[in-house]
């Protein structure tokens, strides 16, 4: 069963700037159309795009950050709404977020110890200093920031990009989550320094049946830590399927083009010179997929209609023409 | 033949505590007409080393040691660092031009994208007539792969790529010996990267200008570079050929980070990474400032400094080499 699941999700952010329309209004940006996404317990799901492609708004809507314009997001197969108050918080203390830049997330003004201590005293997890100061070292331990009396009362800023994201990391876990939402959660750090993160939270979810929604723009790395990928481009889904399947034999032409560009140094011949055109605007999306400018085999159908999801086999799925075409021959 | 040649170069940033030596003793070639990768982590020294060869550094950074040689097409040789006012006017943009990371800081946002290449062209340029520029400007984005429409365009109004195809084509504007990219494609996505990667190597081939590439990203450079430095903690560690380093890495670090990078393709094998942390460079460790992080050190590398020696397609710093590799 699915700890946090999103359905049909869609978002339409109204501009509040810009040229109005018609009737006085100004048109909607499109973030997210129709997502359905799920996780597991104890797995890693990449979500796999762009930027500007609407991952980010998936990861908050599932968060509850805002609402959704229309969809639902369940929660251990529940329907919440839980945007505010006492609903708010209980539902944070199920499902937390981790952010892009560890240099933001925390307060340059407090120490290590205040940024765990604190939730774990909101939460009700640490009721006397002694509790506060076990549970602390004990989550230092398992982001493995040790000693962890040395790192306790270290500021932010005594710490590097790594460590720093290991603090935001001890931080979510520390309401002891049963999801937990990754946005880019090392696009920001340096290359030797990225793997030792993303090992820890495979390692996480692994051995305590956490959830966990990696997002990220970087395929590669999707294939290397998470079981299954979902690729979305411009607000939709695109495919889905297990991480190895997706990436050896990508059934989406914008999948192989996100595979092709991806720099590998393994590749032989370098590739064609063409050019590929860029991601549409998100206000004024093209009709019917939304790819369909910008893909190579594109039927006219594409232009006209949204392809619908085609089941291609366990866990393995395409919004493409092409797939259902190929399917029913 | 070298169009550029670095040696012995240092630069410090002053601080209260002392200085932070963020490049020291930097010696690099620049052959005419190839693309060089500039490797390494954030605070390897990598964009320090640019923007003193650029002339770019600003106090609190300054140039301690060390010599720039720019050589001209006719073989005559220009001290960089000794160049002031005018003749550092004339010899940027001319001779030399910068493409930096975020297009949208180095583009001037009230002023439209043909009236910037314009504007660069009016000033280093003088004799050509307002139509000979306008004529340049709209050639050059043509170039660049933007529509000559798109001329009186904000660059608020261009997407992210567009606009660093614009800045490419500003750097281009007067036929430049030497550019400079520091990081140009690391906030675009990678489809876009692709596309402006081959229009960087297509132009290389038509205009014959050489390119030093920054970037913290390996597996780029081994596909854009015909050769790459690598730096840790202000210094050079290893040079070669693209191939040659990926084939063969000599230094344990560049050996480390070939194996930080997950694979598209072929078995997933296991991720060694690095251990450790980049180092702090007010108290860089003595020896071989890799050591702690090394699984090959050996007690030496704390103790004495590896030199950069020269091996027969590169050269590397490290004790433990004798030209065979590591692996």
């Amino acid at each position: 069963m699915s700890i946090l699941e999103g359905r049909n999700l869609t978002k339409h952010f109204t501009a509040a700037r810009g040229p109005r329309g018609r009737f006085g209004k100004r048109p909607p940006v499109r973030a997210v159309e129709d997502v359905s996404i799920a996780l597991r317990a104890g797995s890693v799901t990449a979500l796999v795009g762009e930027s500007g492609c609407g991952k980010s708004t998936v990861a908050r809507l599932l968060a509850q950050v805002y609402p959704a314009t229309s969809g639902e997001v369940l929660l251990r197969g529940e329907p919440v709404r839980a945007h505010r108050g006492a609903a708010f918080k209980e539902y944070r203390r199920q499902v937390q977020l981790i952010f892009q830049d560890p240099f933001a997330s925390l307060n340059p003004f407090h120490r290590v110890r205040y940024h765990l201590a604190r939730p774990l005293r909101l939460h009700g997890h640490a009721r006397s200093d002694a509790e506060e100061r076990e549970q602390v070292a004990e989550l230092l331990e398992r982001v493995s920031l040790t000693p962890v009396e040395q790192f306790m009362d270290k500021m932010p800023h005594e710490l590097s990009g790594g460590q720093r994201q290991r603090v935001a990391i001890a931080r979510a876990l520390a309401v002891r989550p049963i999801a937990l939402i990754a946005d880019e959660p090392v696009s920001m750090l340096d290359v030797s320094i990225r793997l030792g993160v993303l090992r820890l939270l495979e390692g996480l979810a692994r051995e305590n049946g956490l959830a966990l929604l990696y997002i990220t723009h970087d395929i590669a790395s999707a294939r290397y830590f998470a079981e299954d990928i979902t690729v979305m481009y411009a607000g939709r889904l695109i495919e889905s399927g297990p991480g190895e399947e997706l990436t050896q034999s990508p059934r989406h032409p914008y999948t192989r083009l996100l595979l092709e560009s991806a720099p590998d140094p393994d590749r032989v011949a370098p590739p064609a010179g063409e050019r590929h055109g860029e991601p549409p605007s998100l206000i004024d999306p093209p009709g019917g997929c939304r790819f369909h400018p910008r893909c190579p085999v594109a039927l006219p159908v594409c232009s006209t209609e949204a392809p619908g999801r085609t089941e291609l086999g366990e866990r393995r799925w395409t919004h493409c023409w092409q797939a259902g075409a190929a399917l029913s021959r | 033949m070298n169009v550029l040649e670095i040696r012995g170069l240092g630069v410090d940033y002053l601080s209260g505590s002392g200085a932070v030596h963020a490049v020291s003793g930097v010696s690099l070639d620049l052959r005419r007409g190839e693309i060089l990768g500039l490797a390494g982590e954030s605070g390897s020294g990598k964009s320090t080393l640019a923007n003193a060869v650029a002339r770019l550094l600003r106090p609190p950074a300054s140039i301690t040691s060390g010599s720039v040689v720019y050589r001209r097409q006719d073989g005559s040789a220009v001290d960089v660092l000794a160049l002031g006012g005018n003749e550092l006017r004339a010899f940027r943009w001319k001779e030399l031009a910068v493409v930096f990371q975020s297009a949208m800081n180095s583009l001037n946002p009230v002023i439209t994208v043909g009236a910037q290449i314009d504007d660069v062209l009016r000033v280093h340029a003088p004799r050509m007539s307002r139509n000979e520029r306008t004529e340049r400007s709209v050639e050059l984005l043509q170039r660049v792969g933007i529509s000559a429409d798109r001329r009186r365009s904000y660059p608020h109004e261009l997407s992210g790529g567009m606009r660093q195809r614009a800045a490419i084509a500003i750097a281009l504007a007067l036929n430049p010996e030497i550019i400079i990219m520091d990081e140009p494609t690391t906030a675009l996505d990678v489809v876009v990267q692709r596309d402006i990667l081959a229009e960087i190597r297509a132009l290389r081939e038509e205009y014959g200008f050489a390119v030093v590439f920054i970037t913290h990203d390996l597996s780029l450079l081994m596909e854009i570079s015909d050769r790459i430095a690598i730096m840790y903690a202000g210094r050079v560690v290893e040079t070669g050929t693209a191939k040659a380093l990926h084939r063969a890495p000599r230094h344990p670090y560049t050996l480390g980070l070939l194996r930080s990078f997950p694979r598209l393709r072929g078995p997933r094998e296991e991720l060694p990474g690095i251990p450790g942390v980049p180092p702090d460079l007010r108290s860089p460790p003595p020896g071989c400032a890799f050591h702690p992080r090394c699984a090959m050190a050996v007690a030496e590398c704390s103790e004495s400094l590896p030199v950069l020696r020269t091996e027969a397609d590169g050269e590397v710093a490290c004790l433990l080499n004798d030209g065979r590799g590591v692996s």
